[in-house]
């Protein structure tokens, strides 16, 4: 079971009180992460990374670990802790004005 | 008795204000989807409680709203607007090219007899439908592929398709409008289209018999006479008589011809609204005065009204598509602005009274007229 927690427009797009959680078949991987969480929410498709090139949102960033991971490749595996559900996956806003 | 129901998009969220047939009473809801950049809302004319949106942010991108409840309850349906094909390039503003690229949904229009099928007017310009919904969405390629979009060019605002219209005569007829490349018409359908920009003159452009490279603010027209056009053009108000084959320039008395919305009477085909704002680059009401500019007479003569609107320190903006009409008699009308404010006139525009005064920027009203 691996954590994500979301930025709040997207929670509120989700519907999802808080923390969402999500289960990959094989490696815990942004890629397969993301793949879950848009699987189980088809609302957030788009939103996060683009429908055709899976290319992250230019103001979405992505954090776990007091790490940034967003220039990671999306098929590395996510660190241990995210993995086993001890630390959670954040996709955070970019800070930005408006 | 009738009812209104005003759909207001906002730099910051939704509003939805509805009222009985007298019109001076309001009942507000909103904001919906607070935070969010809205475009534009509107109701299929075959279903009203059928409402689509568009919702967008820098952040997370482009979404679709659906509500089939008059805007009580909304469900988020498709929002993948993919070009057809590879999409090519069209101009940038320094001469440069640029790739086409979608940004966000600026207007939709639900079809006339369909409440699944509805049009979606895209950035970087493009026209995209829907015949299920919203669930998916397809773009009518032949717009952008019929020969001049490469050629095409943003205005200060983007290249966007912000004007659809249906034929309601003619259920084959399809007129779009996008900045800055001009006005557009099909007659298959929206499978094929040709430029209809003859006669509109721009002094940004080198050639004034151009094609395309006109910056179309905004079209209308009235259902009972599908092939008389009003256009307001980043400068001069326009008129056509026969689909767009050819325009001529109504703006007679106006103080200036700069302005963005433009709409025509319910039940008067030759009465005419603008709102002439001072320009180059000011893009507020002349000596701080927002006043309403009518003709009765289909253009060429026109009158301010400005009972009821600021006429001291206003320095607002109405965006192109912030003004509607309803259908009661007598006709009402509505604009939304900059400032926030969404006035509305129960009389055809002779009085005025601000229904809300401190909403985010207002970038879209529709109105919808309920039994």
């Amino acid at each position: 079971m691996i954590r994500v927690v979301l930025p709040a427009h997207l929670r509120s797009l989700a519907r999802a009180g808080g923390e969402v959680t999500v289960d990959v078949d094989g490696p815990a991987t942004q890629r397969s992460v993301l793949d879950a969480l848009e699987a189980s929410y088809p609302m957030l498709r788009g939103t996060i990374r683009d429908h055709v090139t899976q290319k992250r949102r230019p103001f979405v960033r992505f954090f776990a670990c007091e790490r940034d991971l967003s220039h990671e490749l999306p098929d590395a595996p996510l660190p241990d802790a995210v993995a086993t559900g001890a630390e959670p996956y954040l996709v955070v806003g970019a800070m930005a004005g408006g | 008795m009738s009812r209104v129901r005003v759909l207001v998009g906002t730099r910051k969220g939704a509003f939805v204000l509805e009222a009985d047939g007298k019109r001076d009473k309001w009942d507000v809801s909103g904001p919906h989807f607070a935070g969010w950049e809205m475009y534009h809302v509107k109701g299929s004319p075959a279903n009203p409680n059928r409402l689509y949106a568009s919702q967008s942010s820098g952040w997370f991108g482009q979404l679709i709203q659906r509500s089939d409840d008059g805007g009580k309850t909304w469900e988020p349906v498709g929002n993948q607007f993919t070009y057809d094909g590879v999409p090519g390039t069209h101009q940038w503003y320094d001469g440069t090219l640029r790739p086409w690229e979608f940004k966000r949904v600026w207007h939709l229009e639900p079809s006339l007899t369909d409440p699944d099928t509805v049009y979606a007017g895209v950035e970087d310009a493009a026209l995209f439908r829907s015949t299920d919904g919203g669930t998916s969405w397809h773009e009518l390629a032949g717009l952008r592929e019929h020969g001049t979009g490469p050629s095409w060019q943003p205005g200060a605002g983007g290249m966007c398709l912000h004007t659809i219209l249906l034929d309601p005569s003619d259920p084959q007829r399809i007129f779009v409008a996008i900045s800055a490349a001009g006005a557009f018409r099909s007659d298959d359908g929206g499978t094929t289209w040709q430029p209809i920009n003859r006669g509109l003159r721009s002094e940004q452009l080198p050639d004034q018999d151009a094609e395309v490279g006109h910056c179309v603010h905004r079209i209308a027209m009235h259902p009972s006479r599908p092939k008389t056009l009003f256009m307001q053009k980043h400068w001069d108000v326009m008129r056509t008589d026969d689909a767009g084959e050819r325009w001529r320039e109504v703006s007679g008395n106006l103080p200036t011809d700069f302005g963005f919305p433009i709409d025509v009477h319910a039940h008067e085909p030759e009465t005419v609204y603008v709102v002439p704002i001072k320009s180059d680059s000011e893009h507020f009401p002349l000596d701080g005065k927002l006043q309403v500019y009518r003709s009765r007479t289909g253009g060429d003569e026109w009158e301010a009204l400005t009972n009821g609107l600021p006429q001291s320190n206003c320095y607002v903006n109405v965006l192109r598509d912030a003004m509607a009409v309803d259908s009661l008699d007598a006709c009402g009308v509505y604009f939304g602005t900059t400032g926030g404010q969404v006035y509305a006139s129960a009389d055809a525009g002779d009085s005025w009274a601000p229904i809300v005064r401190d909403l985010p920027a207002v970038l879209s009203v529709e109105v919808q007229t309920l039994p």
